[in-house]
C-alpha cells in the first residue's frame, strides 16, 4: 500500500475480479429511433417544457412562486437598481457582498453611496462576508424545467458569495433561461470545455429544511431568501 | 436453535418488540412520512414518463457498475489533473487513518462535516473525537442527533422520529437555548451556532452522491447549504464515496439528479445540487487549497462480485424504499442496528457485514413489493430479499429443517397415514391449552401474539365423504 494512492491496485483487482462474471441488464432503456439513448433522449421523458422563451419563461415563473424564490422582473437596469434599493432600505443593510461583471458593476453604480461595498474578486475576509445582509451575483444561467439559477466561480464572485449572506440576489437576463438541465451541461460544456471552474452549483430557492417533523424552514444554512432581478 | 441466532438477530428481536409497542414514536414516523407521498407522486406525474426515465437511470447506473474499474480510473484521471487527490481504501481503517493523518499533518483543529452515511459506515467521528478533532455536524438533523448522541434514523432524514418539543429540550439542555415549539425558530438555533463553525473550520468533510467519470467531478445533493459551506469556506476539502457512486458523463446528472429528488422528497430538484471538480483553480477567488477524495471500497466488491445482486449498487440513496415500507413504517429506523436502513439496507448489509448475522433483515419483510415499485433506478429489492433467504439457507440449513420436510413429504405421499394424521389435530386443539403460551408450547412463536385456531371437529374429507352420501342416498 502506497501512501500516496492507498490500496489502489488492491481495489481495483477485486473489482476486476467480481467483474469477470457479467450481470444481466433489467431494465434496459427505451431505444429512441437513432439507436442508443443519449442525454438528449431525457428530454422526452423529463417533465415538459415547451420550446419557446415565452414558456421558458412562464414555467421558470411558476417554479420560482412554488420555490418561494421572488422572482422580479425588471425593465431596466435602473428599475433592478430601484429594487435593490428598497430592499436594502427595508432590510437595514450596511454591506452588500458582490463581484465585478458586467451586470453587477452596472448596478452597483446605480446603488446609493451609504450602502458598503464589499467585492470578493480578489479574496475577501471570511468575518465580514459571513457579517454583510446580502450578496449580489451574476449567474450563469437559469433552468426553466427545475426552476433553478446556476453559478460557477467565475459567473458567481466564487463558491462562497453566493451561499453565505443571509440574502442572495441574482442579476439575470430573461435570454437566460434555458430549457433544462440538459441544455444546461451543454452549455456548460460548450463555454469551458475542459477547462470546468472547481465549482457549478445549481440553487433551486432559498436554503430550505425539513428535518424537524418534515415541516419547511427557510434559510437552514443558507440564503433565507433568494431574489432573482431579471432584465430583458 | 441457539446457533441460528445473532447478537444482531437477538437486539433486532427486542428492539422490534419495543418499537411496534411505542404508539406515539410510530405516529411520530406516519405524520413525517404523511406528505411525501403524496408530494412525491404529484411530482413524479409531472414526468413525461417516469417509467422510461426509470429504465434509462437503471441503464446508466448499469453501464457504470459494470465497467466501474474503467470509470474510477477515467475519474480519477481527470481529477487529479486538476490538483485533486485520490486516496482508495480497502475498508474503514484505511479510509479513518488516512484522514486522520491528514488532519494531524495540515495541523487541523476544527473540522465540520456535512451529511455522508459512508462516515456513518466507517464510524469516522468517533475516530476523529477520540484523536483529539472537534467534529462538528452540520446538516441540521444530523447535527441534532449527533447532540442527542445518537445514530441517524433514515439516512435521508436522519431525526423524523423526533418532535419538536423533544428537540427544544435537547437544544436547551445541550445549547442553552430558550425552549420553544416552533420549527423555525429551533432551525434558526442550530443556524446560529452553526455558521460560526464554518468561518472556523480547518477541514470540510463530505460525502458525495455521484462521481462523474468524464469530468473528474463529485457532485453533492443537499437541501440547507451546509455542504456549499463546508466544501467552500475551510482550506482542505475531504470527501469520502463509495466506489459505485460513479455515473459516466456529466450529462447523465440532467435525469439522476431530478429522479433523485423527486424519489427522496417530492422535489423537482433538491435545494443545491453542486460539482466539485478539484480544489481552487488558477484565477479562482476563493476555494479549499486541497481537494481528497477517498474511495472507499469496504466489501462493496463483495456485492458487486455477485452478479444477481448487483444492481444493488445501483442505488442512489433517495430513500424512497423507507418511506414506503410497512415495516420500517412500524419498526422504525434504529432497529434495524445498521447503517443503511429499510429494504435496501436489509439488502446490502449482509454482503457489507456477514450473512448468518445479518439474514434475519431479510426476513423481516412482508414481500409486498412497494420498495420495487416504488425504486428509481428499478432496483429488484423484495427479490433480493428472497435470495438472501435462499443463499442463507443454502449456506447454512436451519437446524432439523431438512428432517422435517423430509416426514412431511413421506406423510403427503401415504394418504392413509395421512388421513390418521388428521385425525389427532382435533386431539391437539384439546391439549393446546394446557401448554399455550408457555415454553412447553411447540407453536410459541405464533401463539406469542396471535391466536390458534382450533381444529375442525372432522376433516374436510370426511364432511365431503357425507355430504356426497346424502346426496347419492337423496336421489334414490
Amino acid at each position: 500500500m502506497t501512501p500516496s494512492t492507498g490500496d489502489r491496485e488492491a481495489v481495483l483487482g477485486r473489482i476486476r475480479e467480481a467483474l469477470r462474471v457479467p450481470a444481466p441488464l433489467k431494465h434496459p432503456a427505451e431505444r429512441s429511433a437513432g439507436g442508443e439513448p443519449t442525454t438528449a433522449h431525457f428530454r422526452e421523458w423529463l417533465p415538459p417544457v415547451g420550446p419557446s422563451l415565452d414558456e421558458r419563461f412562464a414555467l421558470f415563473s411558476r417554479l420560482c412562486e412554488t420555490l418561494k424564490s421572488e422572482l422580479v422582473v425588471c425593465a431596466d437596469m435602473d428599475a433592478a437598481a430601484a429594487h435593490l434599493t428598497t430592499l436594502a432600505t427595508e432590510g437595514g443593510w450596511k454591506t452588500l457582498g458582490l463581484h465585478r461583471g458586467s451586470l453587477t458593476s452596472a448596478l452597483e453604480s446605480r446603488l446609493p453611496a451609504a450602502l458598503t461595498r464589499l467585492f470578493v474578486d480578489e479574496g475577501y475576509d471570511k468575518d465580514a462576508l459571513e457579517a454583510s445582509d446580502a450578496g449580489l451575483t451574476e449567474c450563469e444561467l437559469l433552468v426553466a424545467q427545475t426552476g433553478s439559477v446556476c453559478v460557477t466561480g467565475p459567473s458567481s464572485g466564487g463558491r462562497v458569495l453566493s451561499v453565505l449572506p443571509p440574502h442572495h440576489i441574482v442579476i439575470a437576463r430573461r435570454s437566460q433561461i434555458l430549457t433544462d438541465l440538459t441544455e444546461a451541461y451543454a452549455t456548460l460544456a460548450a463555454k469551458y470545455r475542459d477547462d470546468y471552474p472547481s465549482m457549478i452549483s445549481f440553487i433551486t430557492g432559498p436554503s430550505r429544511t425539513g428535518d424537524i417533523e418534515r415541516i419547511l424552514v427557510l434559510g437552514a444554512h443558507g440564503p433565507k431568501r433568494l431574489t432573482i432581478l431579471l432584465l430583458p | 436453535m441457539s446457533s441460528f441466532t445473532s447478537p444482531a438477530r437477538n437486539q433486532f428481536q427486542e428492539d422490534a418488540d419495543r418499537t411496534t409497542s411505542d404508539a406515539p414514536r410510530r405516529t411520530a414516523v406516519r405524520n413525517a412520512l404523511q406528505n411525501y407521498q403524496s408530494a412525491r407522486d404529484r411530482t413524479g406525474a409531472t414526468f413525461t414518463d417516469w417509467k422510461a426515465a426509470r429504465s434509462a437511470a437503471s441503464t446508466i447506473k448499469h453501464e457504470a457498475v459494470n465497467h466501474l474499474d474503467q470509470y474510477l480510473e477515467e475519474f480519477e484521471r481527470k481529477f487529479t489533473a486538476r490538483g485533486g487527490k485520490v486516496f482508495w481504501a480497502s475498508n474503514s481503517q484505511q479510509a479513518r487513518d488516512y484522514i486522520i493523518q491528514l488532519a494531524k499533518a495540515k495541523n487541523v483543529r476544527a473540522i465540520v462535516k456535512s451529511k455522508a452515511m459512508t462516515g456513518e459506515e466507517i464510524h469516522l467521528n468517533d475516530a476523529l473525537v477520540a484523536e483529539g478533532f472537534g467534529v462538528v455536524e452540520s446538516d441540521l438533523g444530523e447535527f441534532i442527533q449527533q447532540l442527542k448522541g445518537e445514530a441517524p434514523y433514515h439516512f435521508v432524514f436522519p431525526c423524523m422520529h423526533l418532535r419538536r418539543d423533544e428537540i427544544s429540550d435537547l437544544f436547551h439542555k445541550e445549547l442553552g437555548t430558550a425552549k420553544t415549539n416552533s420549527p423555525e425558530e429551533l432551525t434558526m438555533i442550530a443556524r446560529r451556532v452553526l455558521r460560526r463553525t464554518y468561518v472556523e473550520a480547518d477541514m470540510g468533510i463530505s460525502g458525495a452522491n455521484f462521481i462523474v467519470a468524464d469530468t473528474g467531478m463529485i457532485s453533492i445533493t443537499e437541501n440547507e447549504g451546509n455542504a456549499r459551506l463546508t466544501v467552500g469556506v475551510p482550506k482542505i476539502h475531504v470527501a469520502l464515496v463509495g466506489i459505485e457512486k460513479v455515473v459516466p458523463r456529466l450529462g447523465d446528472l440532467a435525469l439522476l439528479l431530478p429522479m433523485l429528488a423527486t424519489a427522496g422528497t417530492g422535489q423537482h430538484l433538491t435545494g443545491y445540487n453542486s460539482m466539485y471538480g478539484g480544489p481552487r483553480q488558477p484565477g479562482e477567488n476563493d476555494g479549499p487549497d486541497e481537494f481528497h477524495v477517498v474511495l472507499l471500497d469496504n466489501h462493496r466488491t463483495r456485492l458487486l462480485a455477485d452478479p444477481e445482486q448487483r444492481d444493488a449498487l445501483h442505488c442512489i440513496r433517495c430513500g424512497a424504499c423507507l418511506n414506503v415500507c410497512p415495516i420500517f413504517k412500524n419498526i422504525g429506523g434504529h432497529t434495524y442496528g445498521t447503517t443503511y436502513q429499510g429494504p435496501i439496507g436489509s439488502v446490502i448489509t449482509p454482503h457489507f457485514r456477514g450473512l448468518q448475522d445479518w439474514k434475519h433483515l431479510s426476513g423481516a419483510s412482508s414481500l409486498c413489493g412497494a420498495c420495487t415499485e416504488t425504486c428509481p433506478v428499478g432496483i429488484d429489492i423484495h427479490h433480493h430479499l428472497l435470495h438472501n433467504r435462499r443463499n442463507a439457507a443454502a449456506e447454512k440449513p436451519a437446524p432439523g429443517e431438512s428432517l422435517l420436510w423430509k416426514a412431511f413429504t413421506f406423510l403427503m405421499r401415504r394418504p392413509a397415514l395421512y388421513r390418521l394424521a388428521t385425525r389427532f389435530a382435533p386431539l391437539g386443539s384439546l391439549l393446546h391449552p394446557l401448554v399455550e403460551g408457555t415454553a412447553l408450547d411447540p407453536m410459541i412463536a405464533w401463539t406469542s401474539t396471535r391466536d390458534f385456531p382450533a381444529a375442525a371437529p372432522s376433516s374436510f374429507r370426511s364432511q365431503f365423504q357425507k355430504h356426497q352420501a346424502q346426496k347419492s342416498g337423496g336421489s334414490k
